[in-house]
Order: structure tokens, then C-alpha cells, then sequence
């Protein structure tokens, strides 16, 4: 069945106690593509990864991954995922191959299957040094990795990612990105939520914002950057006494203007390019410029963006 | 079926290896009543009399009983544990059988407090108790006390289950004292207060003291109220019963963990 998408949600939605905090959230993730949930805490993301992977029920709504119904078929859906859940979902007494062996174990594989696979995937992160060490033991990227790991152990055609570079290092992150292309590649499809934007941005094809459990936005991170409508004018002068002219010049052309003296820099958000860039050729003739330059707004500057705007709503 | 039991056998199989990783816990966990047995059969015990006049011979099934009781506060620690550190929601979201997750459990504590018998009787038998019975009717004994145990497995997994943070366990490892007093385990129901006396002679556990004193041969044991001399029907019948109610409470609780 090449066309069942890999995860589909329709009005999916949860309460707790009568308060919502998921509401009528639509979600369609393809194989061999990865998804970015975005949203502040609290904004219910975690709730819609947990109903994803079987664990929360869903009160409105319904949620199929890989054609199987999350509520109906919970045992066919498990058989397809892999959940990398925002905390470590670890046994701290036993070492880390004994974790991956017990979970390949669960998974149904035979021993031996499952201590190579078990081996495999220490290999691949980078445990097997820590291997037979008890994971209480362990760095919180050491675990983070081996709860990776886990995740991966069934090579699931569906994975779920609850931040799971929270806590580890730019290497490390860097590693868990390497990694996540590598299974999109091989066809696998990802959801991934994240409090790094720039991890949505490097990462994601497709992005749904969430606030407070509604969906503000949804869309490619260029087609998320466009909507917004806003562009960062940067102007770079040759000589720190041109600053202020600088600054006049940009302060009449846009909001928010900053100038940072140590890199000579002013910054200021437009909405007309053309006309900012014009304006700027203009009033800054006869000014030494370094550099001059219309910069698409930061994934980092949307969500401020959307979210600031929603809750004002 | 198969599939069950084998995902079961991997979740107990988990448990030994957190023996072998962690020891000081579960052989602190043998030697506990050991120790209690010591305590009570030779400083308090010369100041208790009761039927038959033997004391030790009077407290060790006492003593028996108890720390199967006592089984409950491990299990409810592992199933509290469990759910807290997100290894239930691990094991929920596996492709594996999901009675597994308690049946593992139950096989594991049940392994390790038939190990607490053995290591309790041991130690009785180097103080000096000797059962004065059949060795058929004493593995009879042996078999109610480990129904008791069953017993006790279910309610700390609805425990465990049904209530969360830490101070839980503490707290219900200080309940178990006075309903372990409560009983005829220590002193003869007969020696409290005529209500006491009832009350104490229907605790689950006094039945499970009775019939298992009276198996063992020890003299004395059996009172001429209905409750004692029905000992063995409802050494049976309680744990059946406990069992039933607190093994359907868990499987709800489990089955609604995501409602
Ligand atoms: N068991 C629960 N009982 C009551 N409220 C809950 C429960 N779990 C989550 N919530 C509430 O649901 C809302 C959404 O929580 P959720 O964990 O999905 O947010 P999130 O987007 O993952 O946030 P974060 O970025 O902080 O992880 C929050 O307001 C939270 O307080
Ligand atoms: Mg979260």
C-alpha cells in the first residue's frame, strides 16, 4: 500500500479533567519524510505523540499509523513504531545491551537476533564502550542515545521523536540528525517535536505549529517564513561614525532596529523588500558598506511570531 | 498463549538480572525476617506464654506468613518503580503480550519469596524449630503460605498501580504493622479483648497462621471458635478470594492506564 500515509490524525483531540489541551489537530506524515510538531510548553505536543503511540486515548477524533487504527488496532500500530519519548524510558539497574536485548526480546526476535541487533545499535550510537555498564551509570546523552536506540530496536517504518536531542551536546545533536536522516533515506517516516527550531528547520519538510493545543500554523518552514511576511534588512558599514546614519536610515524603512557596535551591524524587520532594499540603496549613498543584505526571517523569529500573536487572540 | 508466557519468562528473567546487578536489596530482603524471627522468639519471647507453651514453635509460622505478607511492599515498590521511570509505558508501547508485563512480575516475586521460605525455614530449623507433622502436610503448609503470596501479589500490584509518588510505600509498609498485630501471628487471638479477638481471628492472614501452625503439628494450635476450626477452608478461601478482587482492580487499572 504505497499511498497509506504513514501517520494520519483527523480532529484528533484530548482533555484532561474537562480542560482541553489538544484540540482538532489534522496530521498527515508520508513515508521517507519527517514532520516537525512545534509549539511552547504545555502547547500539547507530547499528548499528541503519546496518542500516536498507543499510550493516551484519544477523546475526539481518531489517529491511524500505518494504516492501523491507534484506538481499534493497537497491537498491529506497536508492530510499526518506534517512540523516543521526551524522558528516558530506561531500566537503570541493567547495562545498556541488556536493555536493547530485553526490548529486542519484547519485540519478538530470537535471542540471537536480538543481541545482534542489540550490538548493532550500540555500534551505531556509540555505547559499546558503556555497554555492561548499569545505565544508572550513565551521562544524560549516553542515555539519550541508548533510549534512541530502543526506539530503533523493531527498525519500526514509523518513529515518533519527543525532543530527542534535549540535553545532549552540538556533537551529539549533530549525531541524532545524522542518524534521523539516514533512516528518512532508507524510507522511514518521522514526527518529530522540538524545542530547537533550528532542528525543524534542518530537518522537517513540513511543519504544524501548536499553541495551546490548536494548530496556529502549518506548512513547509519556507512557506511558515513567507507567511509571516516579514524580512530582516542587515546592513554592515565600512566605518563606526556611519552608524547613526545607519540607523536613521533603516529606523524609517522598518521596525525593531538594532545596531551592534562591535560588528558594525543594523538590523531592522520589513515587510516591502523591494522597497526596503531601494530606500536603503538611497539613503545610505556615499556610505562605505561592507555588506548589505535581505534575510529571510529565522524559523526561531516565526514561532515568536505565531505564538506571541496567538496568545493574544 | 505461548507468546505470553515466553514475554513473561523475559520480563521475570529481567528481575534476576537485577539480582545479580543489585544484591544488597533482595538479600537485605531475606534476611529481614529472619532477623524479626530472632528478635521476637528469644527477646520477647520469654515473656509471652501461649498454648502449648513452646513460643518458637507458636511464632514461626507466625513468622512465615509474615514475610509473604511482607511480599507485597516489593512488589508494589517494582510496579511503582516501573511506572515512574517510564518502563511500563516502554514495555506498553512493544509489540508484546500485555499480560506479560504482571505475569512477569508475578513470576519473579514469586521465585524470589519461595527463596525467602526456604532461607526463613532454614534459619528456623538452625534456632531449633521442628515441625511435628507429616512432610506431606508440610509442604501443604508451604503451598497455603505461597497462595498467601499470590494474594499478597495481586493487592501490591493494584498498590503499585493505583497509588503514585514516594512516601506510598513507606506509608504502606507502616499499615502492615498493626494489620500484621492484628492477628494471631504473634500472641493468640484469645489472650485480646473479646471484639479484638474476632476481629483478629478474621485478618486474612490469622487464617493462613492457624492452618499452617496446624499442619506443622504444633500444638495448640487450633481454638474452638469457628474461625480457627475452619482454618484451612478459609486459608484457602480468602486468598482465593483477595485474589479475584485485586487481581480484576489491577487488570482495570492497567487496561486504563492511557484513559
Ligand atoms: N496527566 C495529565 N493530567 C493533567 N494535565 C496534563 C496531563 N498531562 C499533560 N497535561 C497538560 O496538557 C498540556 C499539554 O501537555 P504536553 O505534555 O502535551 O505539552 P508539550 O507540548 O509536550 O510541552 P513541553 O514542551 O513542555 O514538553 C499541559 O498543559 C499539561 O499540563
Ligand atoms: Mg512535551
Amino acid at each position: 500500500m504505497p499511498d497509506t500515509p504513514a501517520i494520519q490524525t483527523t480532529g484528533l483531540g484530548r482533555s484532561y479533567a474537562g480542560r482541553p489541551v489538544l484540540t482538532d489537530l489534522d496530521l498527515r506524515v508520508d513515508a521517507g519524510t519527517v514532520h516537525g510538531l512545534l509549539g511552547p510548553n504545555g502547547a500539547g505536543k507530547t499528548t499528541a505523540v503519546r496518542i500516536l503511540a498507543t499510550l493516551l486515548a484519544p477523546h475526539t477524533g481518531s489517529a491511524r499509523v500505518a494504516g492501523h487504527d491507534v484506538v481499534r488496532e493497537p497491537e498491529a500500530v506497536r508492530r510499526h513504531l518506534g517512540l523516543v519519548g521526551q524522558h528516558a524510558a530506561l531500566d537503570e539497574v541493567l547495562g545498556g545491551r541488556e536493555n536493547l536485548v530485553l526490548f529486542a526480546r519484547l519485540s519478538r526476535m530470537s535471542p540471537r537476533r536480538a543481541r545482534a541487533r542489540a550490538d548493532e545499535l550500540l555500534e551505531r550510537f556509540d555505547l559499546t564502550e558503556a555497554a555492561d555498564r548499569p545505565v544508572s551509570t550513565y551521562s544524560g546523552g549516553m542515555r539519550r542515545r541508548l533510549d534512541l536506540a530502543a526506539g530503533l530496536v523493531l527498525d519500526p517504518p514509523v518513529l515518533l521523536l519527543d525532543e530527542p536531542t534535549t540535553g545532549l551536546d552540538p556533537a551529539g545533536r549533530r549525531e541524532v540528525w545524522h542518524a534521523v536522516r539516514a533512516l528518512v533515506a532508507a524510507g522511514t517516516a518521522v514526527l518529530l517535536t522540538s524545542q530547537y527550531l533550528e532542528e525543524v528547520d534542518q530537518l522537517a519538510g513540513a511543519v504544524t505549529v501548536l499553541d495551546g493545543g490548536r494548530v496556529v500554523a502549518a506548512g513547509t518552514p519556507d512557506a511558515l517564513k513567507s507567511s509571516v511576511g516579514l524580512d530582516r534588512l542587515d546592513v554592515v558599514v565600512h566605518d563606526e561614525r556611519d552608524l547613526d546614519r545607519a540607523v536613521a536610515v533603516l529606523d524609517a524603512l522598518g521596525t525593531g532596529t538594532e545596531a551592534d557596535p562591535p560588528t558594525r551591524r543594523v538590523t531592522t524587520t520589513v515587510t516591502d523588500r523591494t522597497a526596503a532594499l531601494t530606500g536603503a540603496l538611497h539613503g545610505l549613498a556615499g556610505v562605505e558598506v561592507d555588506d548589505l543584505g535581505l534575510r529571510r526571517p529565522t524559523l526561531d523569529e516565526v514561532f515568536f511570531h505565531l505564538t506571541t500573536e496567538g496568545s493574544r487572540r | 498463549m505461548t507468546w505470553a508466557l515466553r514475554d513473561a519468562w523475559t520480563v521475570t528473567l529481567r528481575d534476576l538480572q537485577h539480582w545479580r546487578r543489585q544484591p544488597a536489596g533482595p538479600l537485605i530482603g531475606l534476611a529481614f525476617p529472619v532477623l524479626l524471627l530472632l528478635m521476637f522468639g528469644f527477646l520477647l519471647g520469654g515473656a509471652i506464654s501461649v498454648p502449648g507453651g513452646d513460643y518458637l514453635a507458636f511464632l514461626f509460622p507466625g513468622m512465615l506468613v509474615l514475610a509473604m505478607v511482607f511480599g507485597l511492599e516489593e512488589t508494589m515498590t517494582a510496579v511503582q518503580q516501573d511506572a515512574a521511570r517510564g518502563v511500563t509505558d516502554r514495555f506498553r508501547t512493544l509489540p508484546m503480550s500485555r499480560w506479560a508485563v504482571v505475569g512477569g512480575r508475578a513470576g519473579a516475586d514469586l521465585l524470589s519469596s519461595t527463596l525467602g521460605l526456604v532461607v526463613l525455614l532454614a534459619g528456623g530449623l538452625v534456632v531449633g524449630w521442628r515441625w511435628q507433622g507429616g512432610a506431606l502436610a508440610a509442604l501443604a503448609a508451604v503451598g497455603l503460605l505461597l497462595l498467601l503470596r499470590v494474594a499478597a501479589l495481586w493487592v501490591g500490584v493494584w498498590l503499585g498501580l493505583a497509588l503514585r509518588g514516594p512516601g506510598t510505600v513507606v506509608a504502606v509498609q507502616i499499615l502492615v504493622w498493626p494489620f500484621a498485630f492484628l492477628s494471631n501471628a504473634f500472641v493468640p487471638a484469645q489472650s485480646m479483648p473479646g471484639w479484638l479477638a474476632t476481629v483478629a481471628e478474621l485478618n486474612p492472614m490469622a487464617a493462613t497462621v492457624t492452618a499452617t501452625r496446624d499442619l506443622f503439628g504444633t500444638p495448640g494450635a487450633v481454638d474452638a471458635t469457628w474461625a480457627s476450626e475452619h482454618a484451612l477452608l478459609l486459608a484457602v478461601a480468602w486468598p482465593v478470594l483477595l485474589t479475584a478482587v485485586f487481581a480484576t482492580a489491577a487488570a482495570r487499572r492497567y487496561a486504563r492506564l492511557g484513559r
